[in-house]
């Protein structure tokens, strides 16, 4: 579930990334640590009306809500089944609501600010040998291939239906591992034009 | 200026490119052959991507052997394909990405970013996350990114075979209008219009070197030949 930064206006789109990812930081301990359903509950309300003061339409939540209901739904009949259904409800609440925050940090800031952000956040690491600019670095060109690697296996699945393949998560997986290779070959070279230092 | 001197090139026990020798001094210099004639190998070898198995490639005095991240830095290079040749996940994030490391303050990229956003019409597509553009559009941003890095030559390797026409034409004319020196493989013949010289490659060697029309009336016989 990655929802990109959507541009607007509101409070939280001018709010510095930073501090959103503290308060999203923050709330996904206190959830976790705070074992109580009307806590959970709280938490879940607060981020709706969050949702709302982003001017975030609630179309939307509904789309990311048919995106994880799958996963809501199996675990919250494993829940049920290993521990029942109060912790069953705790689970599933807990994750959408960190979710759905989570996704709402996402839309409100600008990709570059939380990146940013956790490059700030990781100078530390600099002390220990390793580069905070490479996190960026491959955040950015993370978030940039997903929907290229989708855009494949659309393509590779099409082709297959068309020679009457269909679904076969197998038939797709090799094709498509071949094509990222061949991509990634490109991408490095482009990397290297655009003077990426490598080493 | 490039200088080409006796170059062969090599994949494995493949030659590509053989006995090559040419010096590159004009504004608008195309490159033309079939698929598979090493044209895209020759590009290469002009901004160090590739450096040929044997001879030498120089661009105004500096070896691409050596001074490989140095001539990158001059010499532009668009792709075929904008879709790997944009990095970040946004318009102005892939227009920062060639900027960075630089020794620029952010203000200062930042700056360079609006101007870029501005000069090749992408203001109102600031913030489009680039999976969404159409494919004119990620082929003008993939330029825009490397003109942004204001380098002294651009190479492109067939800009424009990917586009529909509308595109060629938009693409045809930013080429047009550059300043630099450009070198461009294509097998779109109206863009090399008002071209200086063509340059006609088979089978790995350079077979005619001239201007358009020589050239052009050339390849199209080697072609028909086949
Ligand atoms: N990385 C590589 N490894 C091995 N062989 C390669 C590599 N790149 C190109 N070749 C081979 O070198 C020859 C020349 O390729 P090149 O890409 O330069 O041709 P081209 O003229 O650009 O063709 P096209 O019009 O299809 O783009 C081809 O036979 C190709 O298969
Ligand atoms: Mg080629």
């Amino acid at each position: 579930m990655l929802s990109l930064y959507r541009p607007g206006d509101s409070v939280l789109h001018r709010a510095p990334a930073g501090p959103k990812l503290v308060v999203l930081l923050v709330t996904c301990l206190a959830v976790f640590l705070v074992d109580e359903l009307w806590f959970t509950a709280v938490c879940g309300t607060v981020v709706l009306v969050l949702w709302r003061i982003a001017h975030i339409p609630y179309r939307e939540l509904g789309r990311q809500l048919r995106e994880l209901w799958v996963i809501a739904l199996l675990l919250a009949v494993f829940q049920v089944w290993a521990n029942g259904w109060h912790e069953a409800a705790m689970t599933v609440l807990r994750l959408l609501a960190l979710l759905l925050l989570a996704s709402l940090v996402t839309m409100t800031s600008r990709t570059s600010h939380i990146v940013d952000a956790l490059e700030s956040a990781a100078r530390p690491l600099a002390l220990v040998g390793m580069r905070p600019g490479r996190i960026a670095f491959l955040i950015g060109l993370t978030l940039r291939f997903i929907p290229l690697i989708r855009e494949k296996a659309e393509e590779i699945r099409a082709a297959q239906r068309a020679r009457g393949v269909e679904r076969r998560p197998l038939a797709l997986l090799l094709p498509l591992l071949l094509k990222t290779l061949t991509m990634a070959d490109a991408i490095s070279e482009a990397l290297d034009a655009r003077g990426f230092e490598s080493t | 200026m490039f200088r080409i001197e006796e170059v062969e090139h090599r994949y494995g026990d493949r030659t590509v490119l053989r006995d090559v020798s040419v010096e590159l001094t004009e504004r608008r210099v195309a490159v033309v052959g079939a698929n598979g004639s090493g044209k895209s190998t020759f590009a290469r070898l002009l901004n160090g991507l590739v450096v040929p198995t044997s001879g030498t490639v120089t661009v105004d005095g500096l070896d691409t052997r050596k001074d490989g991240r140095r001539i990158r830095a001059k010499v532009g290079f668009v792709f075929q394909d904008p879709d790997l040749q944009i990095v970040m996940p946004t318009v102005a994030e892939d227009l920062a990405f060639g900027l960075k490391h630089r020794g620029l303050s952010k203000a200062d990229i930042d700056q360079r970013v609006e101007q870029a956003l501005e000069d090749n019409g992408l203001r109102d597509l600031r913030d489009q996350p680039a999976h969404l553009l159409s494919g004119g559009q990620k082929q003008r941003l993939a330029i825009a990114s490397v003109l942004a890095t204001a380098p002294r030559y651009v190479v492109f390797d067939e800009p424009t075979t990917m586009l529909d026409l509308r595109s060629k034409r938009q693409i045809a004319r930013v080429m047009a209008e550059l300043e630099q020196p450009v070198v461009v493989v294509s097998h779109d013949m109206d863009l090399l219009e008002g071209f200086d010289r063509v340059l006609v490659f088979d089978e790995g060697r350079l077979v005619a070197d001239g201007p358009p029309d020589v050239s052009i009336a050339f390849y199209l016989e080697l072609m028909g030949a086949c």
